[in-house]
């Protein structure tokens, strides 16, 4: 493991409230270079709010936000900054254009072009094909460049999701429940996705609910509640039994809930 | 997930398949129940002639369809733009400069149209209801309701340019109308514009996300569609030597009905332009071939209807068979 872990994202004393709702308090948090972090916490934890300071969604009250050791001017801060500094989020319901192939989606926004604009589209479907194949090692027989997103099931889109930030060289890639209603088998290659990002050197953010599968794919643990962190963990130092304990004691739970959960 | 799937995930080009089968069909029918029109070459030059006018105007509507909005303004950006055309062809006596100042108007309604849309969010089919009654009450108003000729347009080079018979006397406007298709094909499908477009219909917050300006997008398919709503009415002031206040409503639903049958899909996202072209040509073949077969012309719009239902309906069924 790297030693000399850069900070990529460092986030220092965010504060947000929404009108009297205190959403975070004095939130420190980092992500290392080549490091999966999963954060974990109840709803309305702040984990979201968290995760959308960071993508430039809206600022916090107060803190302050360094990329790659530089400071972040808050309050010009914006979803294309925040791709700009090579940071993107899959969100589930946003990511794809349902009717449309998966070599446009790939390309919506960052087009090959010519000068006039037009689509050099047999390169952008072979470009499509090399990402699927090697940058997030999809098999499903029977997809293609070609092929419509209506066609792929719930894992697959989030692997071409992912694939495509990985393409276009994030070094942060933030997945918020990825793995929400999808099957068993669906989840594992989700979780495959997830181990691609981490073998080709960038980092991860994952936000699920599901503190198993968390477990499986990410290097440290941070756990919030209530707007605040209350515990943080390398993955060498917890079982899964002892990060569920946690998690649920944390959330003003007793051993007994925590044992029902691990069932 | 089968390894033929990748057969039918080009559904778009089966249904474009369907629809011109749908279209040689309804041809055949016409050639056995009226065949002296229909095995006769002027009868389709008759289409020729007639079909650009809500053609060109469906190009633009499949872009408007496309993006996941619709314009019902487009037979009044017709009057309006034709009266304007006219006006200051008799009284300025340049053409060119009336067939600019026509396009800027068309230009102007449209972006009204996408302006209302994408920044003040109404819904587009309240908006261009609206904007509708609007400009054609003021080409009313403008014109006191009276048609206007202009006799010296005949002949022209003008004139030749834009509705002359040159080639085997194929209309002039059928070269224009195909030219401009077979340009708004290429933008739709090889253009950034149109991939745009069709996310921009599809998931707006994907398109967001992903860069592209949505407002901007919905502003140009509105003002595309105005610019191509009032190319038709100069073609169609000119074909007929004149422009007449209520020209444009007998275009609105045939118009719909073209991209429509064309396998546009009014859930947005997905259309093609050929599918369009079929079904303007679908549109504008039944009134011929039901008055040459015999009926009655009254019968013309049931026929019309229940096209248009078994093109939907077939449209629909393909994609079944995909998803």
């Amino acid at each position: 493991m790297n030693t000399k872990c850069i900070n990529l994202v460092d986030m220092r004393n965010i504060s947000k409230s929404f009108g009297k709702v205190v959403a975070l308090k004095k939130v420190n948090f980092k992500i290392g270079s080549n490091e999966v972090v999963g954060l974990i916490g109840d709803n309305g934890a702040g984990k979201s709010t968290l995760i959308k300071i960071l993508m430039g969604v809206y600022p916090p009250d107060k803190g302050e936000i360094f990329v790659r050791d530089t400071k972040i001017p808050i309050h010009h801060y914006s979803a294309k900054a925040a791709h700009e500094r090579r940071i993107e989020a899959v969100y589930q319901e946003k990511a794809l254009g349902e009717k449309q192939p998966l070599w446009r989606n790939i390309f919506l926004g960052r087009q090959i072009t010519t000068k006039m604009g037009f689509i050099n589209t047999k390169r952008e479907k072979q470009e499509t094909e090399r990402i699927m194949k090697e940058l997030i090692g999809f098999r499903s027989k029977g997809i293609s460049a070609d092929s419509r997103v209506s066609s792929l099931s719930g894992g697959e889109r989030q692997g071409v999701a992912i694939g495509r930030a990985m393409y276009f060289d994030a070094d942060l890639i933030i997945l918020d429940e990825p793995t929400v209603a999808l099957s068993v088998r669906e989840v594992e290659k989700v979780l495959n996705f997830i181990k691609q990002v981490k073998k080709a050197g960038k980092s991860c953010i994952l936000i699920t609910h599901n503190i198993s599968e968390e477990y499986l794919v990410a290097d440290r643990f941070v756990i919030m509640d209530r707007g605040e962190i209350v515990g943080e963990y390398k993955k060498e130092e917890v079982t899964l039994t002892e990060l569920i304990s946690k998690l649920v004691r944390a959330a003003g739970g007793n051993e007994e809930e925590a044992g029902a959960l691990r069932k | 997930m089968t390894p033929g799937k990748t057969i039918f995930s080009n559904t778009k080009t089966y249904r474009t398949l369907a629809i011109a089968l749908v279209y040689m069909v309804l041809i055949g029918i016409f050639m056995l129940t009226a065949p002296r029109a229909f095995l006769d070459s002027k009868i389709y030059l008759a289409f020729l002639s007639t079909v650009p006018f809500s053609l060109i105007m469906a190009l633009g509507l499949t872009f408007v369809i496309i993006a996941g909005e619709i314009d019902l303004s487009f037979p009044s950006t017709m009057a309006m733009s034709g009266f304007v055309f006219v006006f200051l062809y008799t009284n300025v006596k340049s053409s060119i400069l009336a067939l600019i100042c026509s396009l800027a108007v068309g230009a102007a309604i449209g972006l009204i149209n996408g302006l209302i849309v994408a920044k003040i969010k109404i819904p587009s089919i309240i908006v261009t209801l609206a904007t509708q009654f609007v400009w054609a009450g003021l080409a009313v108003i403008l014109s006191g309701g009276l048609q206007k000729a202009i006799p010296s347009a005949r002949g022209t080079l003008f004139y030749n340019v834009l509705v002359g018979r040159a080639l085997w006397q194929i209309p002039a406007q059928a070269f224009w109308a195909i030219g401009l298709a077979i340009l708004l094909a290429f933008i739709l499908n090889r253009h950034r514009f149109g991939e745009h477009v069709m996310f921009v219909g599809d998931n707006r917050a994907t398109a967001k996300m992903l860069g592209v300006n949505v407002d901007r997008i919905l502003m140009a398919v509105f003002t595309l569609n105005g610019v191509l709503a009032s190319f038709s009415s100069v073609l169609l002031a000119l074909e007929y030597i004149t422009w007449w206040p209520t020209q444009g409503p007998g275009y609105l639903l045939i118009t719909i009905a073209a991209v429509f049958i064309g396998g546009t899909s009014i859930y947005g996202g997905e259309g093609t332009i050929l599918g369009t072209v079929i079904g303007a040509f679908i549109v504008g073949s039944i009134t011929a071939g039901v008055v040459a077969s015999g009926a009655a012309g009254f019968w013309t719009q049931l026929i019309v209807g229940l096209v248009m239902l078994a093109a939907v309906l077939l449209n629909t069924l393909i994609k079944g068979k995909q998803t």
